[in-house]
């Protein structure tokens, strides 16, 4: 199979998958409370629909999209929900938010979903809106729910699915352990979305170290026999995995820095999105679980758990056999673009990949930081092609027109330019910190040329309304004076 | 006789010329006039809530070009705007006069207490950004991402049921229309 390599940046990092690829994906027990946040995906929070005292059963609806960003929120198990109130949320580093907790009554009594035997008997647009009942968000991490993802690629004519496997997290192994596992499903999903998004071709992409779930998941398409999929592999480069790094390595196309991937007729979804799919479509199982890798020196047992949404990540620890003396640090996501967890009290949400207890070794502490020496390091790994040395200088100024001009909003915060700075420099942190400003900055700039616009086309309405009066006026007048005559 | 026919035509033929000239240096004159304006409404907020004196931000930026009105006399921009123009035109720049007003510390947005409404209409002559939807003897609304926080609508109404809120209850970003592709982008 032919690997496919991208033009410039990125970085060859050490894999440190094999710690949590030895065993077999475990299931992990039930909790015996789950704590579900409302807002755990991108957009806008999820309303809830149950009340305190309730008794819900495992998928029963318990919280509605708000918006149309947003997402169904589903029992992850059966029992009483006994308070809606802040809790420790993984999504906000530790820090409360308002979340449901359900009391576990460990009868796991499903909610009956319709399961379609036949999903082609559908129409595209049925199953979109199928598909949105599920709650499923980007599960590689972005958590940008599924369903206005389909929306915002639908009737596109020629459109091109991209399946992501590219886990590129040096630490990260929760995809690949679904494609060797559960290959069937990930391939089964794929075709669900085909058919929703009409699309006319789907490249299954994973990285070139991953030769077991290559192996399955040719197998599986194998079995599929379904040609308009096919397998490509991608060099394993981090970030490789990355939306549009992926697009550049597999289609040869750049998605333009201010459009969309749509915008060159290609609609990328994760393995695990896809699998969650194909569960929900044949089975009628609603997203409530998820693949998490728990790695790290600082487990004992480095491993892939199935886990409920809702379990707090203290639980998964003991599952693992709990910490060692040389945990340092607990992160959500991998090594290189993961964000810190003040308390492992917080619940796994639909996002959470991998949870790292960090050794010193795994996550080295950070020296003092030093002036930046100009060494450009960072502007030859940055595979968004940016200068970071440039937007870092922006971001210590705050110079917002600066940081727009470097093209701050382009950084995917894969955290290159910060792996291989010798001076130490926190840049990612400041990237990110930097970039609610920038787009606070920018979208009061599109308000005001937008009322400008509509300050101009009400002045011109008016001067024409004031002109079609005088003109009646003055033929009114006409015919008035011949009367006279 | 032919001398003299060749002088007028000479005469007229510089004449012609001259007024050419002139035709072409009045032409550019305007054109960079309109360009300065254009400039200038390019900094200016864009809120048309008419504090600077005059009918919206363009006819203000129109005075200014036209050495007609000061550079400080907008409060929504602020005196960072105030210092936007300074450079432009090439002046010493200076806080905005607080006698032109003064601006809550955090944005505002219309709200119409609906109930209350009695559907005069009044607020939608008012607004200059077209951001109030309603009918005669119906129920008015404000488009709360489209509202600009201007403050024009709150006098005309009859029944005082319109107050400023802070933009951030009534606007969140998702209810932008531009949301939806902000969100897939990220
Ligand atoms: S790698 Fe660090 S020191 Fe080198 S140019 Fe970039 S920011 Fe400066
Ligand atoms: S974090 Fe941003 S600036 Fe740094 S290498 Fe990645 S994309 Fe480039
Ligand atoms: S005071 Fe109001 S109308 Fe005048 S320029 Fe400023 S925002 Fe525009
Ligand atoms: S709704 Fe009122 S405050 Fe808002 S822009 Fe219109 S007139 Fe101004
Ligand atoms: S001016 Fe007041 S009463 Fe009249 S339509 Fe507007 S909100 Fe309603």
């Amino acid at each position: 199979m032919q690997t496919a390599v991208r033009a410039r940046g990125g970085l060859r990092l050490e894999a440190h998958k094999e710690r949590s690829t030895r065993d077999p994906i475990a299931t992990a027990a039930p909790p015996a409370h789950a704590v579900l946040t409302l807002d755990q995906h991108a957009g806008e929070r999820a309303v809830p629909i149950v009340a305190v005292g309730e008794r819900v059963a495992l998928g029963q609806p318990i919280a509605r999209p708000s918006t149309l960003v947003s997402a169904w929120l589903h029992a992850p198990i059966a029992g009483e929900v006994v308070a809606i109130e802040p809790r420790p949320a993984a999504n906000h580093g530790g820090a409360p938010a308002l979340s449901i907790v359900i009391a576990n009554d460990g009868s796991d009594a499903r909610h009956r979903e319709r399961a379609i035997e036949d999903f082609t008997a559908l129409a595209p647009a049925e199953l979109r809106q199928w598909i949105g009942r599920a709650g499923i968000v980007g599960l590689g991490g972005a958590g940008f729910p599924t369903v206005a993802k389909l929306a915002s690629a639908a009737e596109r004519e020629h459109l091109a699915l991209l399946i992501n496997g590219a886990e590129c997290e040096p630490y990260i192994s929760c995809d690949e352990m679904l494609m060797r596992e559960r290959a069937d499903e990930v391939v089964l999903g794929a075709r669900i979305l085909m058919h929703a998004l009409e699309a006319r071709e789907c490249v299954i992409a994973l990285e070139d170290n991953a030769p077991q779930a290559q192996q399955a998941m040719q197998a599986a398409l194998t079995r599929a026999g379904d040609e308009r999929l096919r397998l490509t592999q991608v060099a394993a480069i981090y970030p490789a995995g990355g939306e549009r790094q992926l697009i550049a390595a597999v289609f040869g196309k750049e998605v333009p820095h201010d459009g969309l991937p749509r915008d060159i007729g290609v609609l990328c979804h994760n393995v695990a999105t896809a699998a969650a799919v194909a569960r929900w479509v044949a089975r009628g199982e609603p997203l409530v679980s998820r693949i998490v890798t728990i790695t790290g020196a600082g487990v004992a047992h480095a491993r892939n758990l199935d886990v409920r949404i809702g379990t707090p990540i203290a639980q998964l620890i003991e599952e693992c056999g709990g910490y060692t003396p040389r945990i340092t640090r607990l992160l959500m996501g991998g090594t290189m673009m993961g964000a810190a967890l003040a308390t492992d009290e917080a619940a796994v949400i639909k996002t959470t990949n991998c949870i790292v207890a960090a050794s010193a070794r795994d996550l080295e502490p950070r020296q003092p930081e030093m002036p930046c020496i100009r060494c450009g390091n960072c502007a030859e790994v940055c595979p968004a092609f940016l200068l970071p040395q440039q937007l870092h200088l922006n971001a210590q100024a705050l110079d917002l027109a600066g940081l727009e001009r470097y093209g701050l909003m382009d950084c995917i915060e894969c955290g290159c330019c910060d792996y291989v700075c010798p001076s130490q420099i926190p840049l990612v942190e400041r990237f990110r910190q930097a970039k609610p400003h920038l787009a606070a900055h920018l979208r009061a700039r599109a308000a005001a040329q937008a009322a400008r616009q509509r300050y101009e086309s009400r002045i011109a309405r008016l001067q024409r309304l004031e002109a079609e009066q005088r003109q009646r006026l003055e033929e009114k007048r006409r015919l008035a004076r011949r009367k006279d005559s | 006789m032919t001398e003299l026919a060749a002088f007028v035509l000479l005469l007229t033929f510089a004449g012609a010329a001259l007024f050419a000239n002139r035709v072409a240096a009045k032409q550019a004159e305007l054109v960079e006039r309109a360009r300065l304006i254009e400039r200038i409404d390019r900094i200016l907020p864009q809120t048309q809530c008419r504090r600077c004196t005059f009918a919206g931000c363009r006819p203000y930026a129109t005075a200014i070009a036209d050495g007609a009105a000061d550079i400080n006399q907008c409060p929504p921009g602020g005196d960072a705007t105030a210092a936007a123009l300074a450079a432009l035109l090439g002046r010493a720049p200076k806080p905005v006069d607080p006698r032109f007003g003064t601006m809550p510390s955090i944005p505002m947005v219309a709200w119409i207490d609906e109930p209350a409404c009695i559907g005069c209409t009044k607020c939608i002559q008012a607004c200059p950004v077209d951001a109030i939807v309603g009918a005669p003897r119906h129920m008015h609304t404000v488009i709360a991402a489209e509202c600009t926080g201007c403050e024009l609508c709150i006098p005309p109404c009859p029944v005082d049921c319109i107050v400023m809120r802070p933009a951030h209850e009534l606007v969140t970003e998702t209810t932008h229309p531009s949301a939806l592709l902000d969100a897939v982008a990220s």
